[in-house]
């Protein structure tokens, strides 16, 4: 039975690498302790700061295929509960759940004073580690908070330094996605005497204009503003974002991994490039805080799979895998193949090819009339101009529509032509049934082969001629 | 027994296929995976291109689907609701092989020309008439309707001469109530009218208007009658009062001209307007409703999912029985009973189905006090005789099949009068290829 206990940054201990992240539900200390109750292992407080002042509409979403909240963005501020509410209830959850992990985030003005009281207060309440918020990208980076000071290494690096100076618990910097290279500030960040990092925070953005008011959402009477995005579809950002920082020799520092995580197999993803715990807001103010139950039972059992006992037995290995393209085998092939027993006929991966890729897969299986593969106009053509009736008994006798061995009829099942064959993986992805296009192996017979090595043999040979 | 109000009837005929709400035609038109060269659309006659009319529901273009769905089917409000989808577009959907619930692909089609219908019907402007050849169509059902209006599309002047009082044909006197009501059918006349087709209602052609008349003033004629009323059985007893023809039974309620339903009721025959005729019974009051064949459910030429949802309405099922005669019961001259014979199967017939054979002495009533007949829709037969140089064989009018075009190059034909009666769908197929085929040869020759 796998260990999900986790210590982070050395000193921050919880029985599970869940975190609730900082955001709406981790405003209070009821939210955190039935969160805790749940199952969660920790929470990221709310940010504390200074007063604000939060605008009505607050959210908005991009859906999918008629699937909810892909991505969320949101306008909110930082806690605009009273400080005094939310370090009491702080202590309360501390006194009550002391083997829970709960962060304290903050943001203040950028005035070493205010951090050093800020940092305090928190820790007077209780805090195990603080977050320090230079992410927010929307509104408080207007007053030369959040992400304005994420986006400059300098700031950061000296913001670090003093909440080092005043801070007795681990002190985790969450950075700013929106910056060109991220491990610029991680690097600061690190320079700044930080413990940890947490990555990433939202993403500037636009979800949308609606179309009959011609207003973005969310609207606050008419007008909208920039939000910070993040859920499902801001995950694969987020895991570059990570492996970036974990694969790079400036910052070593512990990674609380954030960004779209809904399930286990995203917390699996985050941990196999080096992230020590995830943090997750939107699949909690999607679902619930009872989405947890299945990322802690279905990590369990993935790991009992695995063989992995603790989370730090798998913690990174997917770092070595991640390399510089010059550096992948260019004599490594594979070609996409079509398993007719289980192609439904649909003839996406067809059009696919055609369109998107490389103009390999052909609807040739029910005989060709020769002079050259069909286009898919051609094809089209064809179809349109076959004159079809509604099949009635009395009147046509027994109707069979099939012509080969397979439920689908031969004439709709695609062929692939292997020697043109790119190995691109389009129609295995766009194919709707799993395993119908699977990706087999090609030996070359030639030996592994990088461009750089090519290049090298190239010249060599050159130089030889 | 009595006359219905027309609401009763809307009471008791309440659509089987309701309408989907806007949010579950979105959740549905979702699923739909936009195949290419999709089977649904060979599998329809139309060819209507249902991933584009579905893509176009999901992005809320509905205006933009209706027109798409319009393009290759005129009567498409009609055929979403009285279509065999489970034979046709739904039947040919690659989920059936996947996770084996196709697309509801007739709902989601209702769905886009309901909102065209509700938000005023408008095509793009209709094409000025263009073009001095004229073009008559005679019937004004489904085929003619698509034969005119594509005919429109192309600049011609068309006019459609209709011997009933409604344009439609089946479609406003002929479909059962609960998938297709006159007012729809009716709609969708108003929608070729607007497009500048004449319409001439009560004319028979041939007796109002003599074929002289219509080959000096129209360079091309469409010949879409259908077919006539059912055949006989040819046993005696047919002359009772309360024997009746299925077809006339079913205008009589749609149109509620007056409905007369027994209390116990004996369909004889095993299509499809067999089925509506006896389900209408049921709906109208009748306490027993046997449908009566000569073969078995096997062979039976009505679809499996009508015959399916007839058992749901409540009727009974007399397999392998024959009548043999009507027999007038207490009141004089009024049906009593159909007097049957038991049936065997023998060999495959021409057909392929097995052959009935009587059994010999196995007689035996059904007491009834109505009996709709459906057997076999007669042809036209006097009526096709008319016209010159067109070839009828086994009763249906000899078409290329291409372009309707008949052995007299002026007359092309479409519809039941050619197909021996199929669908609303086949009929609006033949009218379009045809109207195609007509605005070609035109153009043709007239340079």
């Amino acid at each position: 039975m796998a260990d999900l206990t986790t210590v982070f940054a050395g000193r921050i201990r919880c029985p599970n690498p869940f975190w609730l992240a900082s955001g709406p539900p981790a405003n209070c200390g009821e939210q955190v302790m039935r969160a805790f109750d749940a199952g969660w292992g920790g929470a990221v407080w709310k940010t504390l700061g200074e007063p604000i002042v939060n605008v009505s509409s607050r959210y908005s979403s991009v859906d999918w295929r008629r699937q909810r909240m892909m991505g969320l963005n949101n306008i909110e501020l930082i806690t605009d509960r009273p400080l005094d509410a939310n370090l009491r209830e702080i202590a309360e959850v501390k006194k009550r759940y002391p083997n829970h992990a709960v962060i304290v985030s903050l943001m203040v003005e950028s005035k070493r004073e205010s951090w050093h009281t800020i940092v305090r207060q928190a820790e007077d309440a209780g805090a195990d580690g603080l977050e320090l918020n230079f992410g927010c990208p929307h509104g408080m980076s207007e007053r030369g908070m959040g992400s304005a000071v994420g986006q400059v290494p300098e700031y950061t690096e000296l913001i670090t330094r003093w909440v080092k100076e005043a801070a007795r618990t681990p002190v985790l910097v969450k950075l700013t996605p929106n910056i060109s290279d991220i491990r610029a500030v991680a690097r600061a960040a690190t320079l700044g005497g930080a413990d940890g990092l947490s990555a990433i925070n939202t993403i500037n953005s636009i979800t949308g204009i609606d179309l009959d008011t011609l207003t973005p959402r969310p609207d606050v009477g008419g007008k909208s503003s920039h939000g910070g995005y993040c859920g499902p579809a801001v995950k694969p950002i987020a895991l570059h974002m990570i492996q970036q920082i974990s694969g790079d020799s400036g910052s070593k520092l512990p990674i609380s991994g954030i960004g779209g995580i809904s399930d286990w197999r995203d917390a699996a993803e985050f941990i196999l490039l080096g992230a020590g715990t995830v943090q997750v807001c939107t699949a909690a103010m999607h679902y619930g805080f009872r989405i947890v139950e299945d990322m802690l039972d279905g990590l369990s059992n993935w790991m009992d799979s695995k063989g992995f006992r603790t989370i730090e037995d798998f913690r990174g290995l997917s770092l070595p895998r991640v390399v510089e393209w010059k550096n992948l085998d260019l004599n490594y092939k594979i070609v996409a193949r079509i398993h007719p027993e289980k192609c439904i006929g649909c003839d996406l991966c067809y059009t696919a090819c055609w369109d998107g890729a490389h103009q390999c897969i052909h609807l040739d299986r029910a005989g060709s009339d020769g002079g050259g593969q069909r286009t898919p106009a051609q094809v089209e053509a064809e179809s349109l101009r076959k004159i079809a009736m509604t099949p009635i008994a009395k009147l046509d006798g027994a109707v069979g529509n099939n012509d080969g061995a397979y439920a689908t009829p031969l004439a709709r099942i695609p062929r692939v032509d292997e020697d043109e064959c790119v190995g691109c993986n389009l129609c295995a992805l766009v194919c709707p049934v799993d395993e119908c296009i699977t990706m087999e192996r090609i030996d070359t017979g030639r030996p592994p082969e990088s461009w750089e090595q090519r290049m090298a043999a190239m010249e060599q040979g050159g130089n030889g001629g | 027994m009595g006359l219905w109000a027309s609401d009763e009837i809307g009471r008791r005929f309440a659509e089987i296929h309701p309408p989907l709400d806007p949010q579950a035609a979105l959740a549905e038109a979702a699923r739909c995976l936009y195949c290419f060269d999709p089977p649904c659309t060979s599998a329809c006659p139309t060819h209507i291109d249902v991933p584009r009319f579905i893509q176009k529901i999901s992005t809320g273009n509905l205006r933009g689907s209706a027109l798409t769905i319009l393009d290759a089917n005129i009567l498409g409000a009609s055929c979403a609701r009285v279509c065999p989808v489970e034979v046709l577009c739904e039947g040919a959907c690659v989920l059936n092989r996947h996770n084996r619930q196709p697309i509801e692909i007739g709902r989601l089609q209702r769905h886009a020309m309901d909102y065209f219908y509700d938000s005023g019907a408008s095509l793009p402007s209709p094409a000025a008439i263009a073009k001095a050849s004229r073009v008559a169509c005679i019937g004004g059902g489904p085929a003619a309707l698509a034969c005119a209006a594509e005919l429109r599309k192309h600049g011609f002047p068309v006019t459609i001469f209709e011997s009933r009082p409604l344009a439609g044909g089946l479609n406003t006197y002929g479909v059962a109530e609960y998938k297709l009501r006159p007012r729809d059918s009716l709609r969708e006349v108003e929608l070729v009218k607007s497009m500048g087709v004449e319409f001439r209602l009560g004319v028979l052609v041939g007796t109002d208007l003599t074929l002289a008349d219509l080959e000096r003033d129209y360079a091309s004629i469409f010949i879409a009658v259908g077919l006539g009323p059912n055949e006989p059985l040819g046993i005696p007893g047919e002359d009772l009062e309360g024997v009746v023809d299925a077809l006339r039974f079913i205008a009589d309620y749609k149109t509620t001209q007056g409905i007369q339903v027994g209390r116990k009721v004996a369909v004889i025959g095993g299509g499809n307007t067999a089925i509506d005729a006896a389900n209408a019974a049921k709906r109208l009051g009748a306490d027993e409703v046997s449908t009566i064949y000569r073969r078995s459910e096997r062979e039976m030429p009505a679809f499996l999912f009508e015959y399916e949802h007839s058992k749901l309405e409540g009727v009974e099922f007399r397999f392998q029985t024959q009548p043999v005669a009507i027999l007038p019961g207490k009141v004089a001259g009024r049906v009593g009973a159909v007097e049957c014979v038991r049936m065997d199967l023998g060999a495959p017939d021409a057909s392929g189905r097995r052959k009935p054979q009587p059994v010999h002495g196995s007689n035996f009533l059904i007491e009834c006090d109505m009996v709709i007949e459906a057997i076999w829709q007669s042809r036209l037969l006097e009526f096709l005789a008319q016209f010159r140089g067109i070839e009828v064989r086994h009763g249906a009018v000899v078409v290329d099949p291409e372009t309707g075009q008949t052995a007299n190059p002026r007359y092309y034909a479409g519809g039941d009068c050619v197909n021996g009666g199929r669908e609303v769908v086949d009929a609006v197929a033949a009218g379009m290829r045809a109207g195609i085929a007509i605005a070609k040869s035109l153009d043709e020759r007239n340079g």
